[in-house]
Formats: structure tokens, sequence, C-alpha cells
């Protein structure tokens, strides 16, 4: 007899905040600048040194509390986490213990039953550790180096409810947070330079039990397709260690991504005390309510909203909606293009069309592309006023997509514009005509689908440049009547 | 007098004045330390080269050419910082502590790092992790600590002032000690930037000079907001040198009853109580008060310091600085063996009580405790600083013991009884000479205010010294050679 179980997933989020400098001095977050160049006295945590708090940090934090409807503590604090590891320099990290600058929040996803609410517990402000460096495997080292750059550096840690039941719905809401995020412009979420960061806490019981199972903590899991093939992975794994009678081990495992498989790591097993206590170089924090509300005033559209602003403004379907804000910079260039041409639809399905199957065929992100929503708007004029048939327009498209440079410029220089001199069209029409004459012949003993083979001719001799209405017209004022 | 044997405001007349010069005064103050500091041993390092550069220069401001001793906790940039600890026998910090810096700016000239207990933990200065310093009074007894440099090297006629840090008495007991004016500010009124802490709440730097004035003069120069010290308060500052010119007429003067009940030393307890009744005499109000929670306060302060200083000294790990054990062969060895190796057993017994008091499972017991102990003492001392302007008491149970008396650590910590609560507090306090015992041993007396209440404490020390007419004796160093 199997039992049936159920799946219990909380997620622990590390995000990096896009500040420009760090929390608790004024060295640059930039990522990727040559090792210790970006340090002083206090994020090398030098003896007599202090932290001053950065108030972006903050701000950031508390506009991701808003955004994730969490209620923001007019009193909030700074406690020390102790313990010891060369990348830490103070041998402790300032973070936040029992008061943490946002409580109980959520965010709303979607799964295939639908929409689904996910409980976000706390999201506190922290610095960043430094990275280490052994020269060699980390336990047959002959030596390790330290990277103090990304001490100090500020983080948000978000912690979920634990109400995601499968691995689907964590990766959702990854997603769905990840999107916020961006929206907010409060991190850039990038996962391979290390600022979006996830660990996540997986157990099962069985269908029906009120009480967690023993759960494993997994680590090192850099992409959201990690994430989920992980967490499947775990979940598998315990309820083949419960099926065959034994209990799951409360430890921390780690991914190996090209193992497909999570592996305990042992010695990180004994249980830490941190010994966390009120960090006494930094005063308390009293929120003021007011500036909590400018914050929240001036607040970005959110994705959700975006959408369903989308489908009601724009009357897009809502698909396409969804589509279009799964980034804000996608929506800003739909939006940017509806004003530049209101034609809502037609604008979308540029964008949905050609521009995201280039974007993929150059894997660049959204950003990236040299092409503006008004540039689209002009193009699309050119093609109302009969400048550039639909076919030429993909060309041009192209062009503006990997250049920049205005549709008008572009069907000037490559000698683009469609010909819609009748004269001009009518003698190559007659060309065609007696070129085919069995073609002709088909047309005039009834097979009118043979005119479409003619269109084709003309347009193949005028490189796809001749307006295709006319050629249409002027064969059948020809061979039909 | 010797120019060694006079006070800051004294030198600098006659530099004013052109009567000296600069170099003068430091070969005066040289010489002076090559004559008795084999005996007194205050310092633990001497900066004569950058001394006599800096007397090159031209110096300007309040204090311009005045040379002073700076304990060695403060960091001094390229110039060796210690602590008096073997861990940071060899490291040199790349930045000026605020003190430092502000000193600099005044034209003041160090001329040398004074010695200390190791991380400003004692009361003697028998716990550096150098050597002991002596008493300029009488070499077989201690300076007291932790400030005990900075005190006899001001006492011996080494240094026109110095400065000293004060967590639970370490400005006020060594200068009760030997025999000088000790002034620990209101916590906040200093910047503690670049100070290596030892308890970072209860941590403050302060003068340590021969008379009052000299303490304003110098409190002047050091005091004011710090963007780097985000503890440090921002108010106005004022020139604490003219409160001195204030009496005491109907200054109304509070005495512990819990102080002078415990058992001290009765010369101690008379020359304090003769030095209360000349004040009465001129026109202060005196009245016994009560400050019940004060018996409590030693027992908090140590819960709250060493769980700080467990915390504060982890960084202290053998990584990037100071001194590293070669007895290891893996990282956390490394840590182990370095903090073995490079603590002495004062700090040790600290970091293991702090570690303790703050783990999992005795935080409740202990620190939150001695939390809530320090909120019922500061406000008691809220109480009494409503209805009177300054409380009195003896700054020290006894005068100095002699070196290597105080075998027993608790007996030790109970020299810090009278000291320990302001800290805990939070208020400022001063020391002065009241007297001297039959064995000619200078005996303290302790001025306590309200926060930022320096200048009436300054006014009623001022106002003491004069009534006593002690203030021009000097200790007569037994000079050894
Ligand atoms: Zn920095």
């Amino acid at each position: 007899m199997s039992v049936e179980y159920e799946v219990v997933i909380g997620l622990e989020v590390h995000a990096q905040l896009a500040t420009e400098s760090k929390i608790f001095c004024d060295c640059s977050t930039e990522f990727g600048a040559a090792p210790n160049t970006h340090v002083c006295p206090v994020c090398l945590g030098l003896p007599g040194t202090l932290p001053v708090l950065n108030k972006k940090v903050l701000e950031y934090a508390i506009m991701a509390g808003l955004a994730l409807n969490c209620e923001i503590s007019e009193y909030s604090k700074f406690d020390r986490k102790n313990y010891f590891y060369p990348d830490l320099p103070k041998a402790y990290q300032i973070s936040q213990f029992d008061l943490p600058i946002c409580e109980h929040g959520s965010i709303e996803i979607e799964t295939e039953e639908g929409k689904k609410e996910i409980g976000i517990t706390r999201i506190h402000m922290e610095e960043d550790a430094g990275k280490l460096i052994h020269e060699g495997s980390i336990d047959k080292s002959t030596g390790s180096l330290v990277d103090y750059n990304r001490t100090g550096v500020p983080l948000i840690e978000i912690v979920s409810e634990p109400d995601m039941r499968t691995p689907a719905e964590a990766r959702a809401y990854l997603t769905q947070l990840k999107k916020v995020l961006e929206y907010l412009e409060v991190s850039d979420c990038n996962m391979e330079e290390g600022s979006l960061r996830c660990d996540a806490n997986v157990s099962i019981r069985p269908v029906g039990q009120k009480e967690f199972g023993t759960k494993a903590e997994l680590k090192n899991m850099n992409s959201f397709k990690a994430v989920e093939k992980a967490l499947e992975y775990e979940v598998e794994r315990q309820k083949i260690v419960l099926g065959r009678g034994d209990e799951v081990v409360q430890e921390t495992r780690t991914w190996d991504d090209s193992l497909n498989k999570t592996i305990s790591m042992r010695g990180k097993e004994e249980a830490h005390d941190y010994r966390y206590f009120p960090e006494p170089d930094l005063v308390p924090m009293e929120v003021d309510k007011e500036w909590v509300k400018e914050l929240s005033d001036s607040l970005p559209e959110l994705p959700v909203e975006k959408m369903k602003r989308f489908v009601t403004a724009y009357g897009l379907p809502q698909y396409d909606a969804e589509v279009l804000t799964d980034t804000k910079a996608l929506a800003e260039l739909f939006e940017e293009g509806v004003t530049a041409y209101d034609d809502p639809k037609g604008v979308s399905n540029w964008i949905m069309g050609d521009f995201l199957r280039l974007v993929k065929e150059e894997n660049i992100a959204v950003e990236e592309s040299k092409l503006s929503g008004e540039l689209l708007g002009k193009m699309l004029q050119l093609m109302d006023a009969g400048t550039i048939s639909s076919k030429i327009a993909k060309t041009v498209f192209k062009e503006m997509f990997k250049t920049g440079k205005d549709p008008e410029t572009i069907v000037e220089e490559k000698g683009l514009k469609q010909i819609s001199d009748e004269s001009k069209i009518e003698e190559i029409v007659d060309q065609v005509i007696s070129d085919n004459p069995e073609a002709v012949e088909d047309i005039k003993s009834g097979k009118g689908k043979a005119i479409g083979f003619l269109v084709g001719q003309v347009m193949k001799e005028t490189r796809g440049k001749a307006n295709p209405g006319m050629v249409n017209q002027l064969l059948r004022d020809k061979l039909m009547d | 007098m010797e120019l060694y044997d006079l006070t800051i405001h004294e030198l600098k007349e006659r530099l004013v004045d052109q009567e000296i010069s600069v170099t003068e005064v430091l070969n005066t103050f040289y010489e002076r330390i090559d004559q008795v500091d084999d005996s007194v041993r205050a310092y633990v390092s001497l900066t004569r080269d950058e001394a006599y550069q800096r007397a090159g220069e031209d110096l300007t401001g309040s204090l311009a050419g005045i040379p002073l001793a700076i304990k060695d906790n403060m960091s001094t940039e390229g110039i060796k910082t210690t602590c008096s600890s073997n861990i940071l026998n060899n490291y040199r910090p790349p930045y000026d502590a605020t003190v430092v810096k502000k000193l600099k700016e005044a034209g003041a000239i160090m001329l040398g790092k004074a010695n200390m207990d190791e991380f400003a933990m004692g009361s003697s200065t028998e716990n550096s992790g150098f050597f002991k310093t002596h008493n300029p009074w009488n070499l077989d007894h201690a300076p007291g600590g932790s400030s005990g440099g900075s005190a006899a090297a001001v006492a011996a006629g080494e240094a026109a002032g110095a400065l000293g840090s004060d967590t639970g008495g370490s400005i006020r007991q060594p200068a009760a000690y030997c025999g000088v004016v000790g002034l620990k500010p209101t916590y906040g009124n200093v910047s503690r930037y670049g100070l290596v802490a030892f308890a970072s709440s209860l941590d403050q730097i302060g003068p340590i000079t021969k008379d009052v004035k000299d303490s304003a003069i110098l409190l002047n120069a050091i005091t004011g907001h710090d963007p780097m010290d985000s503890t440090s308060v921002k108010i106005d500052k004022p020139d604490y040198t003219e409160f001195i010119k204030e009496d005491v007429k109907g200054l109304k003067i509070g005495l512990p009853e819990e102080y002078f009940s415990l058992e001290i030393n009765s010369e101690v307890k008379e020359s304090v109580l003769t030095a209360v009744k000349k004040m009465e005499e001129a026109g202060a109000i005196v009245e016994e008060v009560s400050l019940p929670s004060a018996e409590y306060a030693l027992a908090a302060y140590y819960i709250i310091a060493p769980a700080e200083a467990s915390s504060n000294l982890a960084r202290y790990d053998g990584v990037r600085y100071g001194f590293r054990s070669e007895q290891a062969s893996n990282v956390s060895e490394m840590f182990t063996t370095t903090r073995n190796q490079g603590f002495g057993d004062e700090v040790k017994r600290r970091i293991m009580l702090g570690t303790y008091v703050l783990s999992s499972g005795y935080y409740d017991a202990y620190y939150l405790k001695a939390q809530k102990v320090r909120t019922l003492i500061k406000e008691d001392f809220d109480k009494l600083f409503k209805e009177y302007d300054l409380l009195i008491s003896p700054t020290t149970p006894t005068t100095a013991f002699k070196l290597g008396e105080m075998s027993d650590p608790l007996e030790m910590y109970q020299m810090d009884i009278f000291t320990v609560p302001i800290n805990i507090a939070g208020i400022p306090a001063i020391s002065l000479p009241s007297g001297f015992d039959s064995a000619g041993l200078p005996i303290g007396l302790q001025i306590m205010g309200p926060h930022f209440g320096e200048g009436k404490i300054l006014q009623a020390a001022y106002t003491l010294e004069q009534l006593l007419n002690i203030k021009d004796k000097r200790a007569k160093v037994e000079v050894s050679k």
C-alpha cells in the first residue's frame, strides 16, 4: 500500500540591492572589479572602524516590502550574527534578527490550478561576505585567496512561508518575485553574477498530516531551472527514504548541476549557534511613516497591475498582456510603440512576433536591442502609407533591431521603397504575362489560383517592392473579366 | 617647576608668547621620557621622528605644539596600534581615528602610544601583553587601568596630556591612582571611529590631564558629531572652558549613600567627604541620595562588556593582519591557534564569558537580563538628575594597590564598582585628586553629571580644584639611572 505525500516548500531568496555604494561604507558595488579594489577600512572590518547605514538600502528594502504587501516596521534594528569564516572580515555579519524591516507579506502566483497566494514571512537587510578562492580542491588546497570586494554589498533576504506544494510552484514564485524586484529596480536580479540567490527548504508529509516532515535545506542552485530540478530530485529522494521505512535526516544539501542530484554537505551538519545580539555600533531605526507613505505613492506599477491594465486599457488578449509585461523593458517598449502608433494589437503582434524571435535568436536581453517603440511606430506608419509592404517591413524591422536606424533611412539606403507607379508595374506585369503562357492559360480556363503564381513572379522581379494590391488588380484586369 | 610639569594651558601661554619653541618643548618631554620611562614604562612606542617632523610644520589651532600621549587602542595611520596585545603587535592601521585627526587639526603633537591593559581589559595595566606600567607616585604600585600608560605618562611628566578610553572606569580609575584628572564624556559626545572596540555600547574616549582646565581644553578638541560614527550625537558644541568660570553656589549635589556605605578605605572616604564639605562651604547644597540599582551595575557590566567584546574581538583570526600562528594545518586550526597564542589570559577569560552569555539557551537569562538592569540603572540616574545637578562619590574604593597584589580577577573587578554605573548609563563623570593617603598615594573623587552635563561637571571640578589647592603637586619619580 503506497502512501500519498504532500510536498512542503519554503524559499529563502537573497537579492543584491542595486545601490551604487555598499551598505555601511562608500565603496562601490560594481561587479567584476579586480580583487580587493573596492574595499576600505570599514568593509574590511579593520579594528576601530564603524558601520554607517546607507539610507538607500533602507529605502530599497522598504520598497520591496511595500511591493510584496508587507507591513513596514516602524522600529527596526540591526543585529550581529557571529561565526568564523575567512571571507567574513569581522567574524560577524551585520544582519537583522528579531525585528526585520518588513513582515507579513504575500505574492500572487499563477499555478496550473489558477492563482495562488504565497506568504512572505519577512524581508530583512544584511551585508554580504567576501569570496574565497581555493588553490586546487577545497579539501587539499595549499592556500586560499580572499576577495573582499563583495563584503558589505547590500542584500535583502526574502523568506517565504512554506506555502509551495510543487517544484513548479516554487519556480513560479521565484519568477514572480524576480519580476517584482526588477520592476522596482531595487535589484538587477542577475543570477549569474550572484545578485539573486535562492535556498530552499523542502519536506514531505503524508497527505492529511498536520506536522511538517523533517526538512532538507538545498543550496547552490544557480538558475530557476536548477531550483525546480533540485526540488524535484529532492522530493523523489525523500519519498524513497520514507518509502523504505527510513527517516529523512535534517541536513544541508547542495545541488550538483552536472550530476543532476542533491548531495549532502557533510561538515556543515553541526548546529550553528550564531549568538545573535543587537549591533551596538548602529542606532536602531525609527522609520518615518510619512517617508513610507511617500515611497508607497512613488512605487512604479507592478507586473500584475500592469498586465491587468494592458487588457483593459488596450483591449489586448490576456496572453499578450502577460507576455508583454514579462519584463519592465518589454512593457515599456510596447507602451512607447502604442504612443507612436495607435493600434495596440498591431504593436503587440510585432513585439511578440518578430521582436521576441530576434531577441531569442541573438540571445540578448530586451534592453540590449536597438529598437525603440517610436521606431516601431514609424515603421507601421510607413506600411499604412504604402511606402513599404508587410514583407519589406520584416527586413526593415530586423535592421532597426540591430542598428536603431530610422525606418525611413533604412528604406532609403537599401532602396526598399514600394513601387506604386502603375505604369512601371504594368510594364513588369506585361512582361510576366508573356513569359508565362501556361499560367495565363490556366487562369483563362478558370483556375483562379494560378494568379498567385504570377503575383509571385512580379514580386520576384521587383524584389518584393511592388505594391501587392496593384499587382493583383492589374493581373485581374488583364486576364480575368 | 620644570617645563614638563606644566599644564597644557601653561605650555600654551609660553608657546604663544614665544618664550619657548615647539622643538624645545619636544626636547624637554623626550628627555624626561628618556630619564624616567625605563622605570615608569608608560609607552609602548614612541613616535619621535614623526613628532619632530610635526614640530617643523606651521602648527595652528587650540593645541598647537602641545605634546600628548595616545592610548594604543586609537588608530594612528602608519603607526603601530597594538592594544598592548601580541595579536596586534605588528599592526599599522591605514587610517587615523577621528580623535587623532581632530588632535592633529588642533595642532597637537603625538609623543607616542601609551601602554594599556590588553584590549582595555583590566584595572591595573598589568594585563598588557608586553609589560607592566608603574605608578609614578610609587613604582611598586599599579597605575590602574586600562589607560594606565596614559595616566602614568601625564603624572610622570612624560606628556602634557593624554587620551584614554573608558569602558567601565578605564580613564577615571587610573587618573585617581595617578593623581591626575580623567574625564569620561557622555556616550556619543566623542567619536569612537578608530577606537579599537572593547565593548561598543560602553566605550568612550576622554582626556587625562594635569588639571581641570586642561581637561576642558582637550575635550573641546575632540568632541563633535562624526558622520563616520552613527552613535555620535548631533548637538551644538559648547566651549567647555567657558564653564569653569562659574562657581558652585546653589549647585545641588547628591551623595549616593550606597556608595559611601560600602566597605571602602577610610582615608579615601574621609578625603572625599572633606572635599565635599569644602564645596558645601563654597555654597553648594549637598544631600544624601539613594541609587538603589547601583549594586547590580557591576554584574550587568560583566555580562554586557564581555558579550560585546567576544564579538568585537572575533576579527583577530590571523587572516588579514596581526599575528598568525604558524602551527596550523587548516583554516580552522589557524583561527584557534592564532587566538590561543595571541590573546592573554584576561582577554580569553572575557571572550569565553561573553560567548557563554550570548549562546542560545543562556541569552535570556544573562544578556537580556543585564540589558534590563541597564535600563533600570539609567532610570535611577535620570530620576536623580531631575533633582540634583551632580553626584559625588569616591572614584575607587582604595588607593593604588601594589603590582601583583591582585591575583583574583573577581577582586580586581571590584575596583571599578563606582565607575562602572556611569558607563552603563552612558553619562559623563570626572575623577580629580582630592588628597593623598598616609602612604602618599593620590585619592580620586568622582563627579557625575547628566547626559551632556560635562560643562557642569567641569565647573564643579574646577571650583573644587581651586578649593583643595593640590593641583601643582607632582609625582616625584624615582629615576633609576
Ligand atoms: Zn568599504
